[in-house]
């Protein structure tokens, strides 16, 4: 086993409905994708958000599309409207989770490096 | 023939170019999808300044943008921009139309989502400033069976903005629960713009084709329900595997049992095919019968918020940021200050000192430091605020700007919380009014 932080292994895109966030995880293939459903329980995505998420969490799985969705209740200060935050749709709570550290198997990790965006400095 | 449906529009405020290349590319039907729940939000807002206000206000420019095609018929508008005043939308539909001197169109407005009326009856809190149902595809599906060539709602759910030209067009069963399902994934995948085609792509987004121009989306459905998601020639954005898949799973709970009025939709039973070229296809949408509730959201006052950002460059730039939210929030404690929540935040990359940041210093560069605060009194949350001036010279050093922005005054929050209604009760009260412009 090998640790790596999720964002080497999955794309993430996440948004709200009231005052649940809607997390999904996209895995880059069917090993990666096994890797990651064994290594991120609802559980430990609680834990992960601590103070951020005050509800339960839930998870889904799309298995169809390599996507693992979780569902954070009390995670967005009130809902959008109602909310102090400045990111009161949740809309980076999917990075949030790519921070994540995971244990997978060794060839998951090392197939798993995903690339990095280039900084364009003018 | 495939059916072609547009996604024009993702929310309130979305470009209006890549509207222009859908047009240009050719689509059957233009479906703006304006309403996010914050977005009612917003339009409860405009409304208790101005009653004749409450829908989106760009509406008027798609319909100008589109006038051309309306008119010669190769496209019909269908669009959820009514918000909370569908009727007000309707009359600025038709005044659009009027201004661009087009003739021999029918508007047809979808009323009835409004359930406030009903509140006691259905349990809603007294002070409901909005309560909407968010209705399905029927009554627009009714629309165009009178002819209309623009159809404007208020909440109706956004996908089924998309499977009520499927229905109309393609003669779908209400009870076809696999095809209407299928209808609901193609409007899910079109209802957010850009969010398929490339924008918001968590992979490698850099590498979107003109991300300047990042296409909307065009589906190309066929009778059974499949559909092919691609985008005009010649625009920026992709439309891949990933893209699709990231906004197929777009804020959808339960992707097994993704909830609509008309039908409940499996997101897991259905097979994406890449085909290259900027074409995924979708197909194989299995559904479930209806539920027996329609889903609503209701509005209620929740108190008044202010907010105060500190700006400090290195060295120690978070302490400082710190020390100057605690010296806020400890004036207000002195002054008897009813606050109900603080919440506070800090940013920072490089803002000050330019090339001179030090990219590997293991201490950020700048912190801003934002507090926010709620009370229920905005005399309140006005008078926490102007504690934060005098840690100009009076506060820790190199406190800076953030820009012209200012730090506003009190703002209203609001309570959207969701509600189930007994669709028989909905139903009884929705219309579908017809005008010939």
């Amino acid at each position: 086993m090998a640790r790596v932080q999720l964002r080497d292994l999955c794309g993430a895109r996440s948004g709200d409905k009231g005052d649940v966030s809607d997390v999904a995880l996209f895995a880059d293939d069917e090993a990666a994708y096994e890797a990651v459903r064994e290594a991120v329980t609802a559980d430990r995505v609680k834990a992960h958000f601590g103070s951020l998420v005050r509800g339960p969490v839930e998870r889904y799985e799309a298995r169809n599309v390599l996507a693992l969705k979780f569902v954070l209740h009390e995670a967005l200060g009130g809902g959008a409207p109602r909310s102090l935050r400045s990111d009161n749709l949740g809309k980076t709570h999917g990075a949030a989770l790519l921070r994540m550290w995971v244990d997978v198997p060794d060839d998951v990790a090392k197939a798993g490096r995903r690339r990095r965006a280039p900084v364009e400095r003018g | 023939m495939a059916v072609r449906l547009g996604g024009g529009q993702g929310f309130y405020g979305d470009g209006l170019d890549p509207v222009a290349d859908l047009l240009d590319a050719g689509v059957d039907y233009l479906v703006c999808e304006a309403l996010a729940e914050l977005t009612l939000a917003i339009l409860q807002k405009d409304r208790q300044r101005d009653e004749a206000l409450g829908y989106t206000r760009d509406l008027p420019a798609y319909v100008q943008l589109a006038v051309d095609v309306l008119v010669d018929g190769r496209t019909k508008l269908v669009t959820n921009a009514g918000g909370i005043n569908p009727v007000a939308a309707g009359r600025a539909v038709i005044d659009a139309l009027r201004s661009k001197g087009a003739t021999g169109l029918t508007v047809a407005t979808v009323v009835g989502d409004d359930v406030r009326p009903l509140g006691a009856q259905l349990g809603l809190p007294a002070d409901a400033l909005f309560a909407s149902a968010y209705l399905g595809a029927r009554p627009i599906v009714d629309a165009l069976g009178m002819g209309a060539d623009v159809v404007v709602t208020g909440r109706v759910a956004d996908a089924s903005l998309f499977v009520a030209p499927l229905v109309h067009e393609l003669g779908w069963a209400w009870d076809d629960w696999d095809r209407l399902a299928a209808g609901v994934v193609t409007g899910h995948l079109l209802e957010c713009s850009g969010q398929v085609t490339g924008g918001n792509y968590s992979g490698p987004w850099w590498e979107n084709p003109d991300p300047v121009r990042v296409a909307f989306p065009i589906a190309e459905c066929e009778e059974d329900g499949s559909a092919v998601i691609t985008k005009p020639k010649g625009t920026g954005g992709m439309v891949t595997f990933d893209t699709v898949r990231e906004q197929l799973l777009y804020e959808v709970h339960d992707p097994a049992a993704y909830l609509n009025p008309d039908v409940v939709a499996d997101f897991t039973s259905l097979t994406l095919t890449d085909e290259g070229d900027d074409r995924v296809r979708v197909t194989g949408t299995k559904g479930r019968p209806a539920p027996a509730t329609y889903k609503g959201l209701v509005c209620t006052p929740a108190g008044w918020a202010g907010e105060a950002r500190f700006a400090y460059s290195w060295p120690d730039a978070e302490a400082k940021a710190r020390a100057a939210v605690r010296f806020l929030r400890e004036r207000a404690r002195r002054a008897g200050l009813a606050v109900d929540e603080w919440h506070e935040e800090y940013f920072g990359v490089n803002a000050y000192g330019g090339p001179t940041v030090d990219a590997v210093s293991d201490e950020p560069p700048e912190v801003i430091g934002r507090l926010a605060w709620r009370a229920s009194d905005p005399a309140i949350v006005a008078a926490v605020g102007r504690g934060s001036g005098v840690r100009g010279l009076s506060g820790p050093p190199t406190i800076s700007g953030t820009g012209r922005g200012r730090n506003g005054g009190p703002t209203q929050l609001l309570s959207v919380e969701p509600f189930f209604v007994d669709r028989a009760v909905v139903d009884a009260r929705v219309r579908v009014d017809v005008e010939v412009v």
